[in-house]
């Protein structure tokens, strides 16, 4: 829960601050449109010849990784490249079947209560700011946008016969999603939490628990998403041949990256149909929250091509990105490998991943989705950072005039 | 344990120290394929440990080295620290830790590499993940390390596709990149990896991280044999073996070489005195090299 209110004021926080630092940018008879993403969410593949093709056939995504000529992809062990060559063949597949579309298609219409809802938040004008819009993802099943994904994968993992499935989680949000698809299609389901985590997010772990799913509490490292997400791909090392691992964020080896894109682009094509019920046009900023990027991705994906729509995200800055305390990947840090791809990451001189910290769990990774890492190279997305005290006042503003 | 202290000069002093450019090490390391090939010829099986750099600390693991070296170990492998080790189990993991609290960095360890390496007989695979080789510069990873003495380089999260700018560093350098087969690749993958591989093939004989096992599945036989018929390399096969019988196993199997990991590691770093855990660590290597035909 409280997660989730922490994802909607980081996201707040970001329109507010967008106000600040954005200029409007066209059309200065009226104030520019910004939609926002609330609730934690994930995306959806290109139908088409793009501007800006993501990722291209072997998995990259511009130079991430192309970078100096290494072939960047799959950073994993031997031992999971077969099971990512399945899935990707059984991910092609599945786009290519009519019946995966409506199942899925059903199953999000009725069981995750899709479409979500874009609502004009009125009362946080003032006349200074951007009119703000929320595309309510927290309103779907479960509270956030990530059962978009856990849902496909997990419709994916029965095509694929097999019948266990493991997930890491940082609030709580994606096992609680995981754990619900698990239940509902009659999956076996563990979920790896760190342990501090399971502190902070106690009412996640009950969730989960009462769905029937093994939470596994992960004690390594700093006992957050990072060490929770290894000791997962640790799992999967070791069950590959009966498990099939529902990453959460759009980050990860070829082809979660755009698996979870795919799956999460919902969120940005019921947006663009709204947007123009609404207006007849299009949003001037589309802004979400981005820690792996799944959410934030889930709406870029549609607005790409759109180079009249600025994209931004929003990076959880901790105590300040001048601080050590911080989980501004983009704004922070430089390209490296994490979890199997290769994107911007936290590290220090030595190449040793450096502890995140922000006070929302599940913001504090220190990788990053590549195909942000890609956006931001290419200049079509723009990231910044806000700090913990300014997310929480955000998250406050925001409550008094809208009720969380 | 004093006298070899002394025999490796400064050990206080590897942590921070630039790494001295060796050119007699260079030249006379003996390379990983050359002693596989000629233990091959004399049918004798290769006895592999592996160490953790750094755990308990630099000094020890100079020492450790000695005295896996002077035990009869023919290839040994060591593990440069690094925090996010997806390969590894809870052994490895911890010993990694312990050793970059303690400033094992990746400097600290190639400058107790080129202070060691001139008295080994056995030739050095440095075990890596590849972050830390991208953050220095593939080559010049490569080149640092051939400086200080190692023969043969092994990156457990480059899978075949990835290992081209690697592979290619390794051979300006003069490394041999040796290569993983797991349970799960595919026969024409493993003749492909077989392939590329050098200085031997890496048989990982279970599904899973590096850890101590029960007992040896019983279908790494089958995995040797299908090794075999795609490969006249030789065959270490390694990932759980921890004890003699364990490694009696894997030779009548038909492997070449037996690889040693998580066990040592544990003995060695988890002691109460590091001069304990030398004792121990030296115990079972000498157990499992009594355990292995040389």
């Amino acid at each position: 829960m409280f997660a989730q209110q922490q994802s909607v004021l980081a996201r707040t926080n970001a329109a507010a601050h967008s106000a600040q630092r954005v200029a409007p940018v066209s059309r200065p008879c009226r104030r520019p449109r910004a939609v926002t993403v609330l609730g934690a969410a994930l995306t959806d593949a290109p139908q088409e010849v793009q501007k800006f093709e993501r990722p291209d056939s072997t998995g990259r995504f511009g130079r991430f990784g192309g970078d100096e000529g290494i072939k960047l992809r799959k950073y994993v062990p031997e031992t999971l490249i077969p099971a990512l060559a399945e899935l990707e063949v059984a991910y092609k597949q599945a786009m290519d079947d009519p019946d995966f579309h409506a199942e899925l298609n059903a199953i999000l219409k009725d069981y995750v209560g899709r479409e979500t809802p874009l609502y004009y938040a009125e009362r946080l004008e003032d006349g200074s700011m951007p009119e703000i819009y929320l595309k309510r993802e927290d309103l779907n099943h479960t509270g956030a946008h990530k059962i978009n994904n856990a849902l496909g994968q997990a419709l994916l993992c029965k095509r694929m016969g097999k019948t266990r499935i493991i997930a890491e989680t940082g609030a709580g949000q994606h096992g609680v999603a995981t754990a619900t698809v698990c239940a509902r299609l009659g999956l076996s389901c563990i979920v790896y939490m760190g342990a501090k985590d399971m502190e902070r997010q106690a009412l996640n772990v009950f969730r989960m628990r009462l769905m029937g799913a093994e939470v596994r509490p992960v004690y390594m490292g700093t006992a957050t998403l990072k060490d929770a997400t290894s000791e997962a791909i640790r799992d999967w090392v070791t069950n590959v041949e009966s498990t099939h691992y529902i990453l959460g964020s759009a980050a990860g080896p070829h082809p979660y990256p755009m698996l979870v894109r795919d799956f999460q682009s919902v969120i940005g094509r019921e947006t663009r149909a709204q947007c123009q019920a609404k207006w007849g046009g299009k949003p001037d900023i589309v802004l979400a929250c981005v820690g792996g990027g799944s959410n934030a991705m889930g709406i870029f994906n549609e607005f790409v091509d759109d180079e009249d729509v600025r994209l931004i995200g929003v990076e959880a800055g901790g105590e300040g990105v001048e601080t050590e305390k911080h989980a501004a990947t983009l704004t922070k840090g430089t390209p490296g490998v994490l979890h199997g791809s290769f994107s911007f990451l936290l590290q220090d001189a030595d190449g040793q991943v450096i502890d995140p910290h922000s006070i929302s769990a599940g913001l504090d990774y220190p990788g990053i989705g590549p195909e942000h890492a890609f956006l931001k190279d290419v200049g079509r997305a723009e990231y910044f950072a806000v700090t913990d005290a300014e997310a929480l006042e955000a998250f406050q503003r925001l409550s008094q005039v809208r009720g969380p | 344990m004093q006298v070899q202290r002394a025999a490796i000069g400064r050990p206080s002093a590897f942590a921070g120290r630039r790494m001295a450019v060796r050119a007699t090490a260079v030249t006379t390391r003996p390379s990983v394929s050359g002693r596989m090939a000629e233990l091959k010829a004399q049918k004798k099986i290769a006895f592999i440990p592996f160490l953790c750099a750094g755990d308990p600390d630099l000094e020890t693991t100079a020492v450790a080295l000695q005295k896996l070296d002077a035990l009869g170990a023919d290839v040994i492998e060591l593990g440069v620290p690094y925090s996010d080790p997806l390969a590894d189990g809870p052994v490895i993991h911890s010993a990694a830790t312990r050793a970059l609290q303690k400033g094992a960095t990746l400097d600290a360890v190639v400058a107790m590499v080129a202070e060691v390496s001139p008295q080994l007989k056995a030739p050095l695979v440095l075990f890596t993940y590849f972050n830390p080789i991208l953050r220095k510069g593939v080559d010049k990873f490569c080149q640092q390390i051939k400086e200080a003495g190692a023969s043969g380089l092994l990156v457990p999260d480059i899978p075949l596709e990835e290992t081209g700018t690697v592979r290619a560093a390794c051979e300006r350098a003069g490394l041999e990149l040796v290569l993983l087969v797991t349970p799960t690749t595919p026969k024409q993958r493993m003749a492909d990896i077989a392939r590329a591989s050098q200085g031997f093939v890496y048989l990982v004989s279970v599904t899973g991280v590096t850890g101590v096992q029960e007992r040896v599945q019983a279908r790494v036989e089958g995995l040797i044999d299908l090794l075999h018929s795609v490969t006249d390399k030789s065959i270490a096969v390694g990932f759980g073996v921890s004890r003699p019988e364990q490694a009696r196993q894997i030779v009548e199997w038909g492997a070449e070489g037996v690889i040693c990991g998580s066990a040592l590691v544990r003995a060695l770093g988890e002691a109460e005195t590091p001069a304990e855990g030398l004792a121990a660590m030296e115990q079972l290597a000498k157990s499992l090299r009594d355990a292995i035909p040389q």
